[in-house]
C-alpha cells in the first residue's frame, strides 16, 4: 500500500543527495516530484497542490540545521506535513457500558459496507462488547443472506426483515429489537451502498439518522477509489455529518491516495483501515506509520504489534528459554515459521520492516513465493522422525534420501534446509539476549542474507543504503532528465 | 445520438449540480495564460485519465494555443481529437452501434464462453447479470456458472438474478472449487446447447498471487472443455476507480489475458478517465460501460460520448 507514492518520493528526495543546502531550486525540483507523485496516487488536484504549498512554506527559507543534511530536513518536512494532513485521529467508536449505542456504516455500491460490519462486530465482540447487526441493504440481491452468513460466522445475532419493508423501518424495528434482547449493547447498521448523487437514496439515509440518531456514522471508502473519492465523502458528509471514515482494500497494490483527500476535504478522521478479506483484517489507522510508510521509513510499529497479538507468549518465553540454553532445534524452527506465517503473507509483513520493502518488491517482480518456501520448509521437516528433529546431526545419505522422498523434495534442498537452520539456530541463541530492537535489527540482518526465503538468489548487498537507487546508471540517467526538463521549463518560462 | 441518454439521465439526478463544462473555461477572444492551463490540467486529472495522459493533452495545448487568443472551437477539437486518439490505441475500436453484440467475439458455432473477473466491488455479479440480460434480448440463450463461491451469498444474488431473466444457471455450494463450477457450466451449457455461458469468478485484489493462479486455472479448465474457449475474458472496473486501474487491468490480463473491459457505475459522478490510461499501456479496449442500476442500464461504449461526458460536470 503506498507503494508507489512511496517510490515516486523516493525518487524526487533521491535528488537531494548529495547537496549541501535546500535551495529554492532544488526544493521546487523536489516538490514538482512530489505533486506528480501525489496525482499518481490519485490523491485530489486542489489537497495535493495545497500540501507541496505547505511544504514549499515549511521547506524554503528554513535554516538547516547543523545536525542534519537537506535531504533529513526535507524528509523531516514532508513527513510532517503528510502526518499533519491525514491526522489526528480518534480511534475511538464512543461506546458507553450500560446504553446501547447505534452504529451506521454507509456508503458507495461495492466499497466493503457488509463485509466492515462483520469486522466491525468481530473487533467489537474482542472487547467484550455484545453486538447486533441490522441488514438495511434490501437493495443489492442477496445482501442479507450475506450479512446472515457473517453473522453466523462471529455468532453475532442478526437482526433481518423480508423484502418489502423501508429501509427506514428495519433500522426502526432492529434498533427496538435490540433494546428488547438486553444482551446486546451495540447495533451496527448496514445501509444499502448508494451513489452520492442518489437524492432519493440519500434521503433515506437523512431520515435514518433522524429517526435513529446513531451515535457514530462511519463512511465506508473503497482506498482504490481515484479523484472522485472527494465528491462522494464531501456528498456524504454534508447530509449525515460522519464520524469517521473506514479505508477497506488497502492489502492491494493501491497508492490510497484516497485517505488524504478524504481527510483534507471532510475533516473527519479514518479510524480504521481493512487489509483483507478475512473477518479479523481490521486494523487502526494510524497517520504517523503511513506517513512513516509512504517515505520508506517503514512500519516497525504496526509489526510489533502486530507480533504481540498474533504470538503465543508462552510458547515465545519457552523458545526463548531454549534458545538461551543454546537448544534450539527443528522443531522449534517449524514452529517459529508457523508463527510467521500467522502474522500474515511474508511480503506483506517484510514491507513492514524499515529497508525491506525493496526486497519484498523484488521477490514480487519475480517469481519467488516465499509461502511456497515455507510450505516446502515445513514438507522437508515433517517427513523427519522425531530423533531426526531433535538432533540433525544424525542425518546421513539414505535418511536425507528418505526425507526427501517422504516431502517430495530434492536431497539437495534438505542439504540446503540444514545447513541454513545451523546459521538461524546461531543467530537464535545471539538474539536471544538482546533488546527487542536489536532483535528487529538482527531479523533484517536475517532477511538480508536470505533466511526467509532459502530457495532464493537475492543479488542483495548488505551494505548498501536502504534508500539508495538500485541502478545507479538509471538514477544518473534520470537525474540527467530531470535536470534537461528542468533547462528546458526554465527556457520556456524566460520566454 | 441516444447511447448516453441514461448516463445523462443519472447525472440529472441532482438538480444543484453545476454545469461548468469545460470549454467554459476558455472564453473566446480572451488569452490563453498559463493559469487558465493550470485550471483545464485540473479538470483533465479530476477525470482519473492519469498523469501522463494529462501532461500529454497540456503539452499538446501548451504548445498550440499558449499565450495565443482563444479559438473555443479548436482547442476543443484539438483536446477531442488528442483524447479521442489516445482512447482508441492501435486499431480502431468503433462498435457497431445497431449491433449492442458487435464487441464479443462469439464462437462460429457451439457456445461462447465469457470469463468475467475484477477485484472486489466493483460490480462483477450485477453486470453479469445485464450482459445475459442484453444477449438474451438479442436472441442469444445464456447460462450463467456461479464462480464466486467465497463470498457469502453471491451465489444466491447470481441465482435471484437468474430468476428474474429466466436463464439457467450452475451452483456449487459455496467454498467449492471455483474450477469445478466452472466445468459443470462447460458441460452444462454444451448439454443445453445454450448459445453463451458467462462463468462468474469472485472478487480478489490483483495482488493476491494464489487467487490470480487460482483464476487462469479457472481460464485452463474452460480452455480445455470447450476449444477456444473463453472466447472473452471481461475485466470488470470501477468508475471510482482511481490510478490502481492500471494495476488492475495488467495483473488481470497477466493471469488470464483480458480481452475487454467493462467498465461499472459510470452514473456517478465519477468519470472513468482510467480507461484512457489502461487503452495506452495495455491496449484494453472498453467494451460495455455500467449507466445505473436497472437491468438494461448497460450500454455499448462509445468513445465520442464517453469524451463527451469526461468533461461534463
Amino acid at each position: 500500500m503506498f507503494e508507489s507514492i512511496s517510490k515516486g518520493l523516493e525518487n524526487a528526495l533521491s535528488l537531494f543527495r548529495g547537496q549541501g543546502k535546500l535551495t529554492e531550486t532544488n526544493v521546487q525540483l523536489a516538490l514538482r516530484a512530489v505533486t506528480q507523485a501525489l496525482l499518481e496516487a490519485d490523491v485530489n488536484f486542489t489537497v495535493a497542490q495545497e500540501f507541496t504549498e505547505r511544504v514549499t512554506e515549511a521547506a524554503v527559507g528554513r535554516e538547516v540545521l547543523k545536525s542534519l543534511d537537506p535531504y533529513q530536513q526535507f524528509v523531516g518536512i514532508v513527513y510532517h506535513e503528510l502526518v499533519n494532513l491525514m491526522g489526528p485521529v480518534d480511534h475511538s467508536l464512543h461506546l458507553r457500558r450500560g446504553e446501547l449505542v447505534v452504529l451506521m456504516l454507509c456508503g458507495l455500491q461495492g466499497s466493503g459496507k457488509t463485509t466492515t460490519c462483520g469486522k466491525l462486530a468481530r473487533m467489537l465482540q474482542e472487547s467484550q462488547w455484545r453486538p447486533m447487526l441490522v441488514a438495511a441493504d434490501l437493495q443489492r440481491p442477496a445482501a442479507i443472506d450475506q450479512l446472515k452468513i457473517i453473522g453466523e460466522q462471529l455468532g453475532v445475532p442478526v437482526y433481518s426483515e423480508p423484502a418489502g419493508a423501508g429501509a427506514v423501518k428495519v433500522c426502526q424495528n432492529g434498533v427496538a429489537a435490540a433494546r428488547q434482547a438486553d444482551n446486546i449493547d451495540v447495533v451496527i447498521l448496514d445501509t444499502a451502498g448508494r451513489l452520492h448523487i442518489d437524492a432519493e437514496l440519500m434521503q433515506e439515509l437523512e431520515q435514518i439518522d433522524l429517526k435513529i440518531s446513531p451515535q457514530q456514522i462511519l463512511l465506508v471508502c473503497d482506498s482504490m477509489t481515484g479523484q472522485d473519492a472527494v465528491n462522494s465523502a464531501k456528498a456524504f458528509n454534508e447530509a449525515l455529518e460522519l464520524d469517521g471514515v473506514i479505508l477497506t482494500k488497502l492489502d492491494g497494490d493501491a497508492r490510497g491516495g484516497a485517505a488524504l483527500s478524504v481527510k483534507a476535504v471532510t475533516g473527519v478522521p479514518i479510524k480504521f483501515i481493512g487489509v483483507g478479506e478475512q473477518l479479523d483484517k481490521l486494523e487502526p489507522f494510524h497517520p504517523d506509520r503511513m506517513a512513516g510508510r509512504i517515505l520508506g521509513m517503514g512500519d516497525v510499529l504496526t509489526l510489533v504489534e502486530k507480533a504481540q497479538r498474533e504470538f503465543d507468549a508462552e510458547q515465545m518465553a519457552l523458545q526463548q528459554e531454549k534458545m538461551m540454553r543454546g537448544k534450539f532445534t527443528l522443531v522449534d524452527f517449524r514452529n517459529t515459521m508457523g508463527q510467521i506465517k500467522k502474522l500474515g503473507p511474508l511480503q506483506q509483513i517484510m514491507k513492514m520492516i524499515p529497508g525491506m520493502g525493496k526486497i519484498a518488491e523484488v521477490m514480487g517482480n519475480s517469481d519467488i513465493d516465499p509461502e511456497e518456501d515455507l510450505k516446502q520448509i515445513e514438507g522437508i521437516i515433517d517427513s523427519m522422525t522425531p530423533r531426526e528433529r531433535e538432533n540433525p546431526d544424525l542425518i546421513d545419505i539414505s535418511r536425507r534420501r528418505r526425507i526427501a522422498e517422504g516431502s517430495g523434495t530434492d536431497p539437495a534442498d534438505i542439504n540446503k534446509l540444514l545447513k541454513e537452520f545451523s546459521q538461524m539456530s546461531g543467530m537464535m541463541q545471539s538474539m536471544a539476549g538482546m533488546s527487542k530492537l536489536q532483535q528487529l535489527r538482527q531479523i533484517k540482518q536475517m532477511a538480508d542474507v536470505g533466511v526467509f526465503n532459502p530457495g532464493a538468489d537475492l543479488k542483495f548487498q548488505k551494505n548498501r543504503s536502504d534508500r539508495g537507487p538500485l541502478d545507479k546508471r538509471a538514477e544518473q540517467e534520470k537525474k540527467k532528465k530531470m535536470r534537461k526538463e528542468a533547462k528546458k521549463q526554465r527556457k520556456k518560462n524566460r520566454r | 445520438m441516444g447511447l448516453f441518454d441514461k448516463l445523462k439521465r443519472g447525472l440529472q439526478k441532482t438538480k444543484d449540480l453545476l454545469r461548468t463544462d469545460v470549454r467554459d473555461l476558455f472564453k473566446a477572444g480572451e488569452i490563453v495564460t498559463d493559469e487558465k492551463l493550470q485550471d483545464f490540467y485540473a479538470r483533465l486529472i479530476a477525470t482519473d485519465m492519469g498523469v501522463e495522459a494529462a501532461n500529454a493533452i497540456r503539452d499538446d495545448l501548451n504548445e498550440k494555443h499558449r499565450g495565443r487568443t482563444a479559438v473555443i472551437d479548436e482547442i476543443w477539437g484539438d483536446v477531442r481529437a488528442k483524447l479521442k486518439a489516445l482512447l482508441k490505441g492501435e486499431q480502431d475500436h468503433l462498435w457497431d452501434v445497431n449491433n449492442p453484440l458487435s464487441p464479443l467475439k462469439l464462437a462460429p458455432q457451439g457456445t461462447t464462453v465469457i470469463l468475467v473477473a475484477g477485484v472486489n466491488g466493483v460490480g462483477k455479479t450485477t453486470s453479469i447479470a445485464k450482459l445475459a440480460n442484453l444477449l438474451k434480448k438479442n436472441g442469444k440463450s445464456v447460462a450463467l456458472a456461479a464462480g464466486d463461491t467465497f463470498r457469502a451469498a453471491a451465489v444466491e444474488q447470481l441465482t435471484l438474478w437468474s430468476q428474474r431473466l429466466g436463464c439457467e444457471i450452475v451452483t456449487k455450494p459455496s467454498g467449492s472449487d471455483p474450477a469445478a463450477v466452472a466445468y459443470a457450466g462447460c458441460m452444462r451449457a454444451l448439454e443445453l446447447k445454450a448459445d453463451v455461458l458467462i462463468v462468474d469468478t469472485a472478487g480478489r485484489l490483483q495482488t493476491q498471487q494464489n487467487l490470480m493462479k487460482q483464476l487462469a486455472k479457472i481460464q485452463r479448465v474452460i480452455s480445455e472443455k470447450i476449444p477456444g474457449a473463453p472466447h472473452e475474458v471481461l475485466l470488470v472496473l470501477d468508475a471510482t476507480t482511481g490510478q490502481n486501474g492500471v494495476s488492475q487491468a495488467r495483473h488481470f490480463s497477466e493471469s488470464v489475458s483480458c480481452t475487454g473491459l467493462i467498465l461499472a457505475k459510470l452514473d456517478g459522478t465519477a468519470k472513468g478517465g482510467i480507461v484512457i490510461a489502461i487503452r495506452q499501456q495495455m491496449n484494453l479496449p472498453v467494451k460495455y460501460i455500467g449507466v445505473g442500476e436497472q437491468i438494461d442500464d448497460l450500454e455499448l461504449f462509445d468513445p465520442d460520448a464517453f469524451v463527451d461526458a469526461l468533461f461534463e460536470t
